[in-house]
Parts: C-alpha cells; sequence; structure tokens
C-alpha cells in the first residue's frame, strides 16, 4: 500500500512549534484534508484543523500551507510522498494548522 | 474562567440564510442583535453549498401563483405538510426573492425577467438561481453584506452554543463556549431563534458540513420544545459516488440536470427507472424518494454500478454544449480524470435534508415562550418528502419572519439576566477544569462520530427494517454510554475532541429521535421506507411527536396541522379552503394525486 507522509506543524506559539510525521494511507485522487480528517479518526484526534464544508470549497476555512504554499487542504492533491503543512503564516496562530481567519467584525474577541 | 457575559434583544444562533436573515429582520424592527454560529459566520452550513435553484413563484417569464407552488409542495410531502407553515413558504417567497435582488444577489436574468427552471415536482419553470452552481455563495455574501451594514448586529463565529437557558418556563438566552479559547460564555436575550440546520453530518455518505449534526433539534428538545417528524431524513438520489472528484459539492450534478437532462442508467448501462413505474425519458422529473427508491432497488438486485450506485450519462451531449452551460467546472472535472464526453459517472443517494424538526407555528415561535426557528431546523413544512427548491426559500421566508417575531417579543418583554442557577448545568459542562486529576475521556470523539455516521447509513438510511432500526438504537445507546457525561477535561486552543463530545452529545440525541420514531412509524411514505412495511396506510396520515423527560424520549401522535380545516372555517389554503382560483398554467388541483394512504405515488 503506498503511503503518503505528512510533516505537520503542532503547537499553540510560533516559536514553540515541532514538527510530526504521520503516514496516512494514500488513494489516487484524495484531497490533503482526507488524509487529515483519516489521520484524525484513525491516529491522532488532538489535531487541530479547520474545515466546514469537507469537499464543496464552498466554506474556504481550510486554508493552509502546503510546502510553503497556501492552499485549500480540501482541493489539494493528497500524493505519495512527504508533504510539508503548516499554519498560514499571516494570521494569528490559533493552534496546530488553524489559525484566526475571520475578519475582526466576526469575532468574538 | 469567568464566562464572557453578552447581553443583547436578539440571540440568533446559526448564520446561514435563515439566521442572516432573521438578524437583518429583527433589527429593522429596532432590537439589537448578536448571531452566534459553531463555524465561521456565512461560512459554514448548507446555504453556501446551495448550488442552484431557489423555488418562488414570480411569474416572471410564465404566469405562476404561489397556490400553485402550495399544490406541488403539498403533493411532494406525501400528505404530511404542515399546510400553514407551506402556505408561509409558498406565500412570501416572491417578496423575499425581490428583496434579496434589490440587495444586488444577482438573479439570473433573460429579456429582462428573472429566468427560472423547472426543478423535479413542480408544474412550471419556478426555480430561480444566480449561477448554476453558486447561488448558496450569493445569497450568503449578500446577506453578511446587509448585516455588515447594520451597526445593531453583532456576530462572532466558532462559538459552540451548548445549552438553552430556560427561566421559568421561558427561553432567557444561552450559554456556550468559544471554541478558539475554552472560554464560557453567556447570552442574556429577550428572544432566541435557532437557525441551526439541519442533521445529515449523522450519516456516512452526505452533502453536510461539519456544523450540521442536527444541534438545533437537540437544543430545542433538552429546552423543553417538541420535534415533529423525525423519522423523514431525506436522502438526493444522485449524489456523486465515482471517481473521486474534490473540491465540488458531491450535490453538483443537480445542476448538470436541470441543464442538460442526462441519462440515468444501470450497471449494464441500461434505464431502469421505468421498472419503478417512473418513466424519466431523458428529462430530470423524477422526486427525490422516488428516485432514490428506484436506485436503491436496481443495486439491491445486482444491477448497480461498480462502486453500489447507478451511472449518470451525458455523453450523449457535445463537447460544445457542455462547455457553453458548465465552462470553468468542465475544467475542474478535467482536472478530476473526467470527461463526460466519453464516460459516465457513477451517483447514489446521499443524505441531503430533513423534514422533521422544531414545532413551531406560523410566527415561527416554538410551544416556548421567547424561543423562535427558522429554515431546515423547523419542523413539518415539507412532510415526508421536500420539493427541490424550497430549502433555500424556507431559510429566507422563516427567517425574515423569525426575526420579524423575536423583535416584537422584545417590545413587550422584560430585560432578563441569565441568573447563575438558570445557567449552572450548562456552565458546569463548558468550564475546563485543569486542576483536576481526572484525565480526559479515552473515547476518540473523531472515531465516534464516524462509527455513528456509519450506524446511521446502515440502519437508519432510505431503507428501514424494525430489525435494523432496533439494532441502530442499541448502537446508539452503545456509544452514549462510551461518551459519558461530562466532556474532556482539559480545553486546548481549538479542541476538536471537546468540539466533537458536544457535537456527539447533541448528534447522540438527535440520532434516537430519529431511529425511534422511524422503528415507530410502521409504514412507507416519501423519505421514510420500511420494508417490512412496504405501503402506504391511511391510518398513519399523521405526524410523530418526540419530547424528552427526565433523559428518555416520548413519542406521541399529535393531529395533523393544517387539518383544522373542521372546525375552525380556516383561511388557509387546505383542502377545505375556498376552491382555487385556477393557477394559470396547465395544473389544476383535480390533476394533483389524494393525499395520504390513497397515494399510488405514496406506495413506492
Amino acid at each position: 500500500m503506498s503511503v503518503a507522509i505528512l510533516k505537520i506543524w503542532r503547537g499553540s506559539a510560533r516559536d514553540a512549534g515541532r514538527f510530526e510525521r504521520y503516514e496516512v494511507p494514500f488513494e489516487e485522487g484524495q484531497s490533503v484534508l482526507d488524509g487529515l480528517r483519516w489521520l484524525r479518526i484513525s491516529k491522532d484526534p488532538t489535531l487541530a484543523l479547520r474545515f466546514s464544508c469537507i469537499n464543496a470549497n464552498a466554506c474556504k476555512e481550510c486554508m493552509i500551507g502546503l510546502d510553503g504554499e497556501t492552499v485549500y487542504a480540501c482541493t489539494a492533491r493528497l500524493e505519495p510522498r512527504e508533504m510539508t503543512l503548516t499554519p498560514l503564516p499571516n494570521k494569528k496562530l490559533i493552534r496546530d494548522l488553524v489559525t484566526e481567519i475571520a475578519p475582526p467584525s466576526e469575532r468574538l474577541a | 474562567m469567568d464566562p464572557i457575559a453578552i447581553d443583547t434583544d436578539v440571540l440568533v444562533v446559526g448564520s446561514g440564510a435563515a439566521g442572516l436573515y432573521a438578524a437583518i429582520e429583527a433589527a429593522r424592527a429596532g432590537a439589537a442583535v448578536f448571531i452566534a454560529d459553531r463555524s465561521l459566520i456565512g461560512r459554514g452550513g448548507a446555504t453556501v453549498m446551495a448550488q442552484m435553484t431557489v423555488a418562488a413563484a414570480l411569474g416572471e417569464e410564465v404566469p405562476d401563483d404561489p397556490r400553485a407552488h402550495f399544490a406541488d409542495t403539498i403533493a411532494a410531502g406525501r400528505g404530511l405538510c404542515d399546510e400553514k407553515l407551506a402556505q408561509l413558504l409558498c406565500e412570501e417567497a416572491p417578496d423575499c426573492i425581490r428583496e434579496l435582488d434589490g440587495w444586488g444577489v444577482g438573479w439570473a436574468r433573460r429579456n429582462g425577467h428573472i429566468a427560472a427552471t423547472t426543478a423535479p415536482g413542480h408544474d412550471r419553470p419556478r426555480c430561480v438561481y444566480v449561477d448554476f452552481i453558486n447561488t448558496g455563495p450569493a445569497v450568503s455574501k449578500t446577506l453578511r453584506k446587509e448585516i455588515a451594514r447594520k451597526a445593531a448586529i453583532r456576530k462572532a463565529g466558532d462559538l459552540c452554543i451548548v445549552d438553552l437557558v430556560v427561566r421559568d418556563g421561558e427561553v432567557a438566552g444561552a450559554v456556550g463556549y468559544h471554541v478558539g479559547s475554552g472560554a464560557p460564555v453567556t447570552i442574556a436575550a429577550k428572544a432566541t431563534v435557532l437557525a441551526t440546520g439541519g442533521l445529515t453530518r449523522m450519516f456516512r455518505r452526505n452533502s453536510a458540513s461539519a456544523n450540521m449534526g442536527g444541534d438545533g433539534y437537540a437544543l430545542a428538545l433538552r429546552a423543553g420544545c417538541t420535534l415533529i417528524d423525525m423519522e423523514f431524513v431525506q436522502f438526493f438520489p444522485i449524489g456523486h459516488l465515482a471517481p473521486r472528484l474534490v473540491g465540488m459539492d458531491p450535490i453538483m450534478w443537480d445542476p448538470f440536470r436541470y441543464k442538460l437532462g442526462g441519462r440515468l442508467l444501470n450497471g449494464s448501462m441500461e434505464e431502469f427507472t421505468s421498472t419503478y413505474g417512473s418513466d424519466e425519458d431523458g428529462k430530470y422529473v423524477l422526486p427525490r424518494d422516488l428516485a432514490t427508491y428506484a436506485i436503491v432497488k436496481e443495486v439491491e438486485a445486482g444491477r448497480g454500478s461498480p462502486h453500489g450506485g447507478a451511472y449518470l450519462s451525458f455523453q450523449h451531449c457535445s463537447a460544445q454544449s457542455l462547455r457553453s452551460a458548465f465552462g470553468p467546472v468542465i475544467d475542474r472535472l478535467a482536472a478530476n480524470h473526467i470527461d463526460l464526453t466519453t464516460m459516465p459517472v457513477e451517483v447514489a443517494p446521499i443524505a441531503h435534508y430533513h423534514m422533521g424538526g422544531v414545532k413551531a407555528d406560523a410566527t415561527m415561535a416554538t410551544e416556548l415562550p421567547g424561543l423562535f426557528v427558522a429554515g431546515e431546523v423547523v419542523g413539518g413544512t415539507n412532510g415526508a418528502n421536500r420539493l427541490s427548491g424550497n430549502a433555500i426559500t424556507e431559510a429566507l421566508v422563516f427567517g425574515r419572519r423569525a426575526g420579524k417575531s423575536a423583535a416584537a417579543r422584545v417590545k413587550q418583554a422584560a430585560r432578563r439576566q441569565v441568573r447563575p442557577q438558570d445557567a449552572a448545568a450548562a456552565l458546569d459542562l463548558v468550564r475546563a477544569d485543569t486542576s483536576e486529576k481526572a484525565s480526559n475521556t479515552a473515547a476518540n470523539t473523531a472515531a465516534m462520530i464516524a462509527r455513528l455516521q456509519s450506524i446511521m447509513a446502515d440502519d437508519v438510511g432510505p431503507f428501514r427494517t424494525g430489525i435494523k432500526l432496533r439494532r441502530a438504537l442499541a448502537a446508539i445507546a452503545e456509544l452514549a454510554g462510551e461518551l459519558g457525561d461530562r466532556p474532556p477535561r482539559r480545553a486546548a486552543a481549538f479542541d476538536l475532541e471537546r468540539l466533537e463530545w458536544f457535537d456527539l452529545r447533541n448528534m447522540l440525541t438527535v440520532a434516537r429521535a430519529v431511529a425511534a420514531a422511524a422503528e415507530q412509524r410502521t409504514e412507507s411514505r416519501g423519505a421514510h421506507q420500511r420494508e417490512d412495511f412496504p405501503h402506504s396506510l391511511p391510518h398513519w396520515r399523521l405526524h410523530q411527536s418526540v419530547t424528552m423527560k427526565s433523559g428518555e424520549l416520548i413519542i406521541a401522535h399529535p393531529p395533523l396541522e393544517g387539518e383544522g380545516r373542521t372546525a375552525e372555517g380556516s383561511s388557509g389554503w387546505g383542502a377545505s379552503a375556498a376552491p382555487l382560483s385556477p393557477p394559470p398554467g396547465p395544473l389544476t388541483r383535480a390533476d394533483l394525486p389524494p393525499p395520504g394512504g390513497g397515494d399510488a405515488k405514496a406506495n413506492v
């Protein structure tokens, strides 16, 4: 079975994070979000990520960094290689892959 | 951590079209509004995922009448629609569509008229749209823009509402927590509007977003409201199945069929719906319950497509006609290695919409003073089967009405605090306790949700039996035991395990309500099909209600709404009301199947 290796940035502060590596099963056609959701169900439910519509690319909530480029996790393809996933660099970090992406007027505080 | 305390006139929970419209209307009537959403404002939920059609009898291109829309809605509902709610939906739809037009939503136009298409189950072109796949996003964006212009409306995403606060039998606000920080939040409100959408996330294959786990039903049930028609979950017959297709909603073939027809074929590439009494003839006319039935039965007979569905083929369409109809979508398909001119795709039923919900009157008031509902969370409007195009419509119409009713209550209700004793139980749940040595639950909540989705898909799906449903109820109870009655104590920032614990608390309650009501209904009707009771029975032409007492669910049979025809001399559009002046166009009342058990269509 071929696998994708997800190297995921984990942590709650930019200067106190670490990368963790996970192997997830690779299936042709899957998205990076498919891999991340499999990972939470099968290996590590503590991973924080933001998504809502899952596959429609309508909610635009799943933006992350993939090998340094900003992508939607739901449309970026999973590939059978090492893929480096990071939180968006220009947004306030909340934890792991989650950043504050809502406009200030749509936040609690 | 002290709770963050918010005080408002109207609390709106949910920011799809129903919640946003409710907020706009309440603010217009002078109320201060606070919108809370478990996801981000205007991004999660069903509205933003809606692709094309919104039903409204505008009559711009061909003559139409809300009464004809009503007749189609009632016929689709298989004898169970709450006629007062259905009447409100059809009557006020044109007004809401025009108001959105004024706000610049950009309804598609032909020759200066708002263009309409004919969706399955409608007797004429009645469904307006912005674009073939972007109607929902346009509606959401337009309403968000209106919200932003009103200083009286505050809003916050990443805010999970955990329980309503009931004080002296009235809803006085809610308790929740901020997902980002874990901070507890109390919201005092004179009126609360639930606009939380549906429950289809409970099923393995669904068209839901992550915040559609039925939370509004559970909030209302725990607060003391009645739910009705919970057994009626609509499956969209032609959800995308294979090949794997990313970046598109699985409902995407709906607009393709509106524009190009397409052919539904079995594993041997033969047309098959006529076998089940429903000839499609290359047109998109089959109601959702009938199409779902035909596909599932064909698969059961060993004539399905390789992945267990049916083929949908557009191979008879030229590359040019596909390109001119769907432009950039054709490129997205190509990126997924799908060329419709040379290959069919596979489709299968997918959980799409919930007909059941919170019992409300035509002002959107629930039985609890201070609590209103809007959109998919409302029960009864669509009976046993929703007509295509009525979902965004009900979000708009009911949202606007709920906002108006909530604002009216604000004017007469005294401001009331959320007292500590009213909120104690909920605050105790949301308060993370880092000092306690009790560790987190060992349960993997993400895996538990996946297990629930399998239980619901396998045993509470479109085709049910008493044995399957009782097995599901036992499995749901087992999951509830594993979940326990305390969330994880730790609260990390954006802690999905904790969020999923609260989701599961709601989902398991609602799953139980759906399975229990389905087990009780020993007949088949619309979206509820019992293999052990395959016929629609006249004595089952009634709603089932679900209430909660000391954690137990109680199922009862209240009389059908709109049957007030007898005593009230109803001014409504129900069967005993004055005869319809015939709507322009081909439909007359006599063309409609009789409601209820005599309806041959309801037997399938």
